[in-house]
């Protein structure tokens, strides 16, 4: 899903705009494993952003989302994290705190992860100016082709919340939509037992 | 025990048992068992999909115009090849052709992921088999420019390039952060190559991280997005409108030139980047050609990218189809994917139930029922195996067999197979690769030699690209933009009961989808993948498979760090996402070791 970054900026001001990334990952088969996916999802259809910004959901893409961050100056990743939080705790972790092994647990189908693709970033040169990882601690990874559990579902209003005051001090301010999306089709193959699943076994 | 299989291989289990699990970089878990002599030489080898894949069971009852859609998710790596497959499956049911610029479509939609699935296996998954990153840490930036200007015409060579290479490099390093460079066996005594080498691998590496972004926008083209682009029954869901006006996101003259300035790019990447680098590495790893297994006795190949739309016929079809069997070159098999007698799948030694398990079943009769059981001779438990009973069940994966047959799949395959049928276009490329290094034919049969196919493929693949998209651009500006054929998208002209096939060349082998359609509905469905093909378990006779053969009298030299075992199980270039599904959820590191 590509947001309103569509739209470009005039060409007198690319480079005084900084470029943002809004990334999602995870795996939405692993249930709290899907907090990234979920809460960027769910930050797009509430929320407008400037045409600087870009809001991707980077599920298990791994090591081909770096296409994305080497062309960022500021970034804002949503993911599970493993820091033995109580569960559905938020971190914000800012720059040299995000750690080399985000995910919670290394078990995405793509086993390369975000600290692979920050990792190659660096490497080739090109690394996010500035860098906020809004994580959160999961209850259950074993459910598979679970929802969300409830202490996770639960911080994503709070999750989005800050990536919103991150936006807002990085000058690009997100704009409450008048009308949320809903059924956005940003996730159509969505697993969420709540949607689309039960929908099939129903025939 | 010792024993000789059926198939030509002597196993003896007695020695020291190693577990190495899981095994591929990405997508999907495998796990492979094997007994080493006192000399640590490999002398029997058991290999073990440990998911289990229920994809042809959520397709019953489905509208067979959506398989591919579902198919296309068994796996985000070899994305559009299952739905290629699905979709000439259900035309082949129903009697349904494609026009000409489909064909053309599809034909650099596969051959997209060809290159950009080479490339991303070589430089991604498989080169840190061959390339010691710590190695390039000591790497001279003035001699690694000249080897590097040596070998290629590349511009990106110069000493600075390398040096500032090197110093982020050992920054990376001291800092404790390898990303991408973990879990390496850095210092590995089967590591051959000199610090310059693997400095320049290391550069290229992250170019070819870089490059194949633009490959992928190829696909997003003709498919709507990557991965997992969008097809269809009938044709490509790709409208044409050169003038640029009315449809929205149609085909237009800015975007077919877009996809002829990638193709451009891509030709030259490969001839100047990879094709050099394997060269390079083929150079210092010309005496470890162990991993060869199935590969000199027995190959199959489908065939794949047909020249003329809705002609799957060998002489249609650019890359080769047939089999050969027990080393006979001499002898190209035909294969027809209709006649029950020829494809079946076993089960015997897998976690599935058939009526009769001594017997076969064609994919048209194809049955997928788990069936999970451990043998008496397995250690541990059946969430925490500690070492598998191979004479009981012990794989989610499927024996699948031609006439009988166990064969390898894949490029290795497919340039064997061209190569025995003498076209040049095979031919050439192997014999140029081979006389160099001084190394006969034989040499192929081997790891490097399947890392070799690959690598040749890709540059033939990147051609064949750019011949497709000439012949569509001319083919549009002769006025013809169909790109899709209607006429029996409606139900109501389908028949009550059909059945079909559909088959490619993925870019790890052969690859085959068999549906039987009831009153509209999919009442059977069954893949046949080339992971299967490559990773299956024993057989009724005791036949191994293709990754247990090319493990055989590997000589290790540290049990404990299984470098050997990963460079030839990574040169199948494994799927394992594709053979089976999710089953076990610890992944945690990117290969845990055992020795028992």
């Amino acid at each position: 899903m590509n947001s309103a970054a569509k739209g470009k900026a005039p060409v007198s001001s690319i480079e005084t705009t900084k470029r943002i990334l809004v990334l999602g990952v995870g795996n939405v088969l692993w249930a709290d494993e899907g907090f990234g996916v979920r809460a960027v999802d769910e930050f797009y259809c509430r929320y407008s952003v400037p045409g600087n910004v870009t809001v991707v959901d980077g599920g298990t893409r791994g090591l081909y989302l770096l296409s994305y961050i080497e062309e960022t100056d500021c970034l804002i990743v949503f993911d599970a994290i493993e820091y033995s939080l109580k569960p559905g705790q938020l971190r914000l972790l800012r720059n040299e705190e995000v750690p080399r092994f985000t995910g919670a647990k290394k078990m995405s189908l793509h086993q390369t992860g975000l600290q692979d693709v920050l990792s190659a970033a660096d490497l080739l040169g090109r690394f996010p100016r500035e860098m906020a990882l809004i994580g959160c601690q999961p209850l259950n990874l074993e459910d598979w082709c679970g929802p969300l559990t409830s202490p996770v579902r639960a911080q994503i209003g709070p999750a989005i919340d800050l990536a919103c005051q991150l936006l807002k001090q990085w000058g690009s301010e997100a704009q409450l939509r008048r009308v949320p999306l809903r059924n956005s089709g940003n996730l159509p193959a969505d697993v969420d037992h709540a949607t689309s699943e039960r929908k099939a076994r129903r025939g | 025990m010792r024993v000789q299989t059926p198939n030509g291989f002597n196993l003896d289990n007695s020695g020291k048992r190693i577990v190495v699990d899981p095994l591929t970089r990405i997508e999907g878990h495998l796990r492979v068992e094997v007994n080493v002599d006192s000399n640590n030489v490999i002398r029997n080898a058991v290999s073990t999909g440990t998911m289990w894949r229920g994809i042809e069971t959520i397709l019953k009852g489905r509208d067979p115009r959506d398989a591919w859609a579902f198919t296309e998710r068994i796996c985000g790596v070899c994305t559009g090849t299952h739905a290629l497959t699905s979709v000439r499956a259900v035309e082949h049911a129903l009697g349904i052709t494609i026009p000409e610029n489909a064909n053309s479509i599809r034909n650099i939609m596969q051959l997209c992921l060809y290159v950009h699935d080479h490339l991303v296996h070589f430089y991604h998954l498989h080169a840190l088999d061959w390339v010691d990153v710590m190695s390039a840490l000591k790497a001279d930036a003035k001699a690694t420019s000249q080897l590097a200007q040596s070998v290629s015409p590349w511009p990106l060579s110069s000493p600075s390039y390398f040096k500032q290479l090197q110093m982020r490099l050992i920054k990376f390093v001291e800092s404790g952060q390898l990303g991408p460079f973990k879990n390496g066996y850095w210092g590995h005594p089967a590591y051959k190559l000199p610090p310059e080498a693997n400095l320049i691998a290391v550069a290229h590496y992250l170019e070819a991280l870089d490059f194949q972004k633009e490959i992928a926008k190829i696909q997003a083209v003709y498919g709507g997005k990557n991965p997992h682009p969008n097809w269809l029954v009938g044709g490509v869901p790709c409208p044409i409108n050169v003038d640029g006006t009315g449809a929205v996101g149609a085909i237009n003259m800015e975007r077919l030139n877009l996809v002829s300035s990638i193709i451009d790019r891509s030709i030259e990447f490969v001839e100047q980047v990879y094709l050099p680098d394997l060269v390079m590495i083929a150079s210092f790893y010309k005496d470890w050609l162990y991993g060869g297994g199935l590969s000199g006795k027995s190959v199959m190949s489908y065939g794949d990218i047909p020249e003329h739309a809705n002609d799957y016929s060998e002489k249609s079809l650019m890359l080769p189809r047939g089999v050969i069997l027990n080393g006979n070159l001499n002898d190209v098999l035909p294969i027809d994917h209709g006649d029950p007698e020829q494809i079946q799948e076993f089960v015997v030694h897998s976690w599935y139930k058939y009526p009769d398990e001594t017997r076969g079943l064609h994919p048209w009769q194809g049955i997928t029922e788990p069936n999970f059981q451990l043998g008496a001779d397995t250690k541990g438990t059946k969430t925490d195996i500690k070492e598998l009973d191979e004479g009981a069940k012990y794989s989610w994966i499927k024996a699948p067999r031609w006439r009988g047959h166990a064969v390898e799949v894949g490029p290795l395959a497919r340039y064997v197979m061209g190569y025995a049928q003498g076209r040049a276009e095979f031919k050439e490329p192997i014999d140029k690769f081979l006389k160099p290094l001084h190394l006969p034919f034989t040499a192929l049969f081997s790891a490097l030699g399947r890392t070799a196919a690959r690598a040749l493929e890709c540059q033939w693949a990147a051609h064949q690209m750019s011949y497709f998209q000439d012949k569509l651009v001319a083919h549009i500006k002769a006025g013809g933009t169909s790109t899709a054929n209607i006429e029996k998208w409606s139900r109501e002209s389908w028949p009550r009961k059909a059945k079909g096939y559909g088959f490619t060349e993925a870019p790890r082998g052969a690859l085959g989808h068999w549906i039987k359609i009831k009153d509209c509905k999919i009442d059977n469905y069954q893949c046949v993948v080339p992971t299967t093909w490559n990773g299956w378990p024993r057989d009724l006779k005791g036949n191994i498979g293709a990754f247990e053969a090319s493990l055989i009298d590997t000589p290790m030299a540290d049990p404990e760090k299984p470098l050997e075992i990963l460079r030839t199980i990574h040169s199948f270039d494994p799927c394992l996402a594709c053979s089976t599904h999710v089953m076990s959820p610890d992944g945690q590191e990117l290969v845990t070791v055992k020795v028992r």
